[in-house]
């Protein structure tokens, strides 16, 4: 019986470490999760005199994603973002996070454009709105422009399938 | 001619990371400066999360930092500021973050371990002492004793433990 202490131990540890191992801790709960999307009215790239704003997305379930020519993981997620925009419903709307609109543009003609529209975030004010740490970020937004979900880092084929997917069809319906 | 050269590779050395973004102001508000730097020594880098958002060099970081020069220069409270940070990037942000239910653990967590440790010291060692009382007052059997004799007069039980001896 006296063994069964440091083994009752032993099996607590390894519980805990084996739990920190999932944990990542480059993943911040986001607090804006249920809180309305930051407004904003930036100009679109490309055309900088029309402007984009979320406002006019009300009614829309949309996704936002927030990139940039020189963030490398971004070019990762890129193809599956290009997939996606081919046969989904749902828009996706960049958010170029402090780049150079020249370089977006060529960025963009390089690696194929997912976006409905880009919007150009020069100084980086919006990405703080929006508690963008790491880029890329995607957030959804659902009808009532309430952000429902944000991935930190690059969208992965997993994370599409088993939680953008079905989060986006239950939004949508 | 070699000299020529390193001297040069020397100051682009030197010139390039100045030139990749944008110099510090000049003229810096002394009180805000330190006010700031009060502030952002409570809050962590996002980008390098075992640095202060006051000794980060992480691009955010300065971002953040100016905003907060910003919001000081606008009449802001530290309380205000605190609230900017903490809507957009959780409680995470704070190195000192604030108790409720979920943080019970991480502000209660080491006290309650130490007061389990105690408990099962104190535990141990009452049983400990109790132990070699119980023991001090047994009384030993006819056997023993009978056995404790023998070997008083006889000396060592075992040719092993006379080896030992000699």
């Amino acid at each position: 019986m006296r063994f069964l202490i440091p083994l009752g131990l032993f099996l607590l540890l390894v519980g805990f470490l084996a739990a920190g191992l999932k944990l990542d801790p480059r993943e911040v709960p986001s607090p804006l999760i249920g809180k309305p999307a930051p407004g904003f009215a930036l100009p679109q790239l490309g055309a900088p005199s029309a402007r984009f704003s979320p406002v006019d997305m009300k009614g829309k379930v949309w996704m936002l994603n927030v990139w940039a020519s020189w963030c490398v993981s971004c070019r990762e997620e890129h193809p599956l973002l290009v997939e996606f925009s081919r046969n989904a419903t749902t828009p996706i709307y960049g958010l170029d996070y402090k780049d150079q609109p020249a370089d977006a543009e060529r960025w963009l003609k390089q690696f194929g454009n997912p976006y409905a529209l880009s919007v150009a975030d020069a100084d980086g004010r919006v990405g703080i709105d929006y508690g963008v740490y790491g880029v890329p970020e995607t957030y959804i937004i659902d009808k009532q422009g309430v952000i429902r979900y944000k991935q930190i880092g690059p969208v992965t084929p997993e994370v599409l399938s088993n939680k953008i997917q079905p989060l986006l069809a239950e939004l949508n319906k | 001619m070699k000299r020529v050269m390193l001297l040069g590779f020397a100051v682009a050395l030197i010139a390039f990371p100045a030139a990749a973004r944008d110099a510090a102001p000049l003229v810096v508000d002394e009180a805000v400066e330190k006010r700031m730097v009060a502030i952002t020594e409570e809050l962590r880098c996002l980008v390098c999360q075992n640095e202060s958002l006051a000794g980060s060099r992480a691009d955010l970081a300065l971002d953040l930092r100016q905003e907060i020069r910003e919001m000081i220069k606008a009449g802001k409270s530290d309380k205000e500021i605190m609230d900017f940070m903490v809507s957009r990037y959780g409680d995470f942000v704070r190195y000192r973050p604030p108790l409720k239910p979920v943080t019970w653990l991480l502000w209660l967590g080491p006290f309650a371990l130490l007061a389990t440790g105690l408990a099962v010291l104190i535990t141990y060692m009452r049983r400990r002492s109790k132990m070699t009382w119980a023991d001090d007052a047994a009384p030993l059997s006819a056997e023993d004793q009978a056995r404790a004799a023998r070997l008083l007069q006889a000396g060592p039980e075992t040719p092993h433990a006379k080896g030992l001896q000699e």
